[in-house]
């Protein structure tokens, strides 16, 4: 297959390295990231208004992070040697540490809040139902079905703890992301400081837009009534995040258009041509000004229930899409020109392969699945608790807050 | 007559063997090789180079290079008067059947043979998730195919584009400055074809080397010396232009 190239590019850089699956693993770990966020507003940060979404944050925090490392492994030469990055990892690779910042997030942070935080239910779960469902509950237990008072303050205040803890994890987690491309320092469109930084405001944006969608979209599909308190202070703190996100993004667009180094003339050029409507049209314009707006003007006019919905739900889409662009400009617009500043390659996308679209759009669909099963085994609904048995304590979310501190 | 003819067959064989064995460039066994008795540079006297293109296919064929990637290659460049941040590069196939005449006649032009620059301080190597790149102690950056995973991040962390996935392997590939030919006394097949000496392997660690004496007395240059890699690839006579 021939690539058109346009000036000269290094030989062998012609043909892009990381395809549209190496996009969607910096976009994925951004909605984890940014749904755990969330969660912890209301754990942490006791913003009671968003508490219709804590478990329903977790668990698409959970479904995505379980998707995360697959588009990595589908673009490895040898997906196979893929452990060796456990049991030898190169301690001066930034890549290396990838394992390690997954695991800790995953298994010390999610999966024990998740499990913590629902343990109770399970437990109640494990002794109402019967049958499989009964040996599922069973096992998710881990033979501790203590819902004494006592045993759920511990839960509550571990709960809390790791929450703690998960902040910084997250923060680490996609900053970590971030630095993978910043400390390229033969990559100028790449090598930034401000990179891991971006990465961190980029997936809060997009994991509370995406959880405010999925709220949205599931309170509507089980036919209750959406609580617009709720919704407001999530799309608050979307504004004001996106703000910091878009400044940022924007202080880093003028120190390069400012300082105009050897790469600047190389970099506009691709801005303007190969990157106009990835970046310019559908990141900033459709995926960063408009939601802004929209969501400045439900902070300044009073506006009805139905018309905010409306407004939160188109602005949540956008700012998804416009995360996704940034991903995309980012992982490809880094790959187009020739490190030679002197020309400029073409990414084609295969449809059927590996590393193709179809591939792509599989791995985003799958956290919904994942999310579907996960929302059937653990209901993250407020209106959802399990009836507690009799002599149990309440819910956690119904637990006195000298509990919960 | 008969009995000659008789021999004549009877040596074919043996002659084509050792005509395969010539061409391979099979060097002798130097098991005295000291690893730490050296470390290995290249010279590149861009005066001399006429692009060619005898380098890049001797390497094609002594390394097993995919058609398409480059091992080593060659540009060319045209500088029109004083536009020295402007050049115009070419490296058509990798400069592997030289170059075409040049219709420009104003300008400057001349003719750049890359490489990988076995950085001290490479990128790649620093990159590698699992260590598959690693320098060897006399001075050479080499890929362990068998452990490389093909993330290609040493690819994207290249500062001079010497690196390519193999697609036979799966695994990045890039020079070894043929590791094989010079640990057993014998020099790189990009070196051993150039015509006119403008490549030249040099150890740094062997005073007797005439790459001392041609490093005090010329001027000489690396590749992007502002991305401080420690290159050792050095090339004499290189215009600002270069990139």
């Amino acid at each position: 297959m021939q690539i058109p190239v346009e000036g000269f590019m290094y030989p062998n850089e012609v043909e892009l390295q990381w395809s549209i699956l190496i996009v969607l693993y910096p976009f994925i770990t951004g909605l984890v990231a940014g749904a755990f966020i969330l969660a912890s507003l209301e754990r942490v940060f006791r913003v009671e208004a968003v508490k219709p979404t804590y478990r329903l944050a977790l668990l698409t925090a959970l479904s995505f992070l379980l998707v995360a490392p697959l588009p990595l492994q589908l673009h490895l030469g040898h997906p196979e040697r893929s452990l060796e990055m456990y049991l030898t990892p190169h301690r001066s690779s930034a890549m290396a540490m990838f394992g390690f910042v997954y695991l800790w997030y995953l298994m010390a942070v999610l999966l024990l809040e998740i499990w913590l935080d629902y343990r109770l239910d399970i437990v109640i779960k494990s002794q109402t139902t019967t049958g499989a469902t009964r040996l599922i509950y069973r096992a998710l237990t881990l033979g501790s079905s203590n819902i004494s008072e006592r045993s759920l303050h511990i839960d509550e205040r571990l709960g809390y703890f790791i929450t703690v803890i998960g902040i910084p994890s997250a923060f680490l987690l996609h900053g970590y992301v971030g630095f993978i491309f910043g400390s390229i320092k033969a990559n100028p469109w790449w090598s930034s400081p401000l990179m891991p930084i971006v990465f961190i405001f980029s997936a809060m944006v997009s994991g509370i837009a995406a959880v405010m969608l999925l709220y949205m979209a599931t309170t509507r599909l089980r036919g209750r009534q959406i609580d617009i308190r709720c919704l407001d202070k999530i799309a608050q703190y979307l504004f004001y995040i996106f703000m910091i996100d878009f400044s940022l993004e924007m202080l880093d667009l003028l120190q390069r258009i400012y300082e105009a180094d050897e790469s600047f003339r190389s970099l506009d050029f691709m801005v303007h041509t190969r990157l106009w409507t990835s970046q310019v049209i559908i990141q900033i314009l459709i995926g960063t000004v408009t939601p802004i707006a929209l969501l400045g003007l439900t902070q300044i006019l009073k506006l009805t229930d139905g018309a905010r919905k409306r407004i939160y739900a188109l602005a949540g889409c956008l700012t998804v899409l416009g995360i996704f662009a940034m991903r995309w400009n980012v992982v490809i617009g880094g790959q187009l020109f020739s490190k030679s500043f002197l020309g400029y390659t073409t990414y084609k996308m295969a449809f059927a392969t590996r590393e193709g679209l179809l591939t792509a759009i599989a791995l985003l669909i799958l956290p919904f699945i994942i999310l579907s099963v996960l929302v059937k085994l653990l209901p993250p609904w407020p209106d959802a608790g399990p009836v507690p048995a009799p002599g149990a304590i309440e819910p956690r979310s119904q637990l006195t807050p000298v509990l919960r501190g | 007559m008969d009995s000659t003819r008789r021999r004549l067959l009877m040596l074919l064989p043996a002659a084509a063997v050792a005509w395969t064995y010539v061409q391979a460039g099979t060097p002798e066994a130097s098991p005295n090789y000291k690893l730490t008795e050296h470390w290995w540079a290249m010279l590149i006297d861009i005066p001399k180079c006429i692009g060619c293109g005898s380098c890049v296919r001797a390497c094609a064929e002594e390394n097993d290079v995919p058609e398409g990637y480059y091992r080593t290659w060659i540009e060319r460049y045209h500088v029109a008067d004083w536009k020295i941040e402007r050049p115009e590069v070419e490296s058509p196939n990798g400069g592997k059947q030289g170059f075409p005449p040049n219709q420009d006649t104003g300008g400057k032009n001349f003719f750049v043979p890359k490489l990988c620059n076995h950085c001290v301080e490479s990128p790649c190597t620093q990159v590698c998730p699992v260590g598959a790149t690693f320098v060897t102690p006399d001075g050479v950056v080499l890929v362990d195919k068998s452990y490389c995973l093909g993330c290609r991040y040493c690819v994207q962390a290249c500062p001079y584009g010497c690196r390519f996935i193999n697609p036979k392997t799966n695994t990045a590939e890039k020079c070894s400055l043929c590791y094989h030919r010079i640990t057993k006394g014998l020099t790189t097949a990009c070196c051993e074809v150039c015509p006119t000496g403008a490549r030249q392997l040099a150890d740094l660690k062997n005073p007797k080397d005439p790459i001392h004496e041609f490093l005090k007395t010329h001027t000489v240059q690396v590749l992007k010396p502002h991305m401080a890699t420690g290159s050792k690839v050095f090339y004499n006579g290189m215009d600002g232009s270069v990139r």
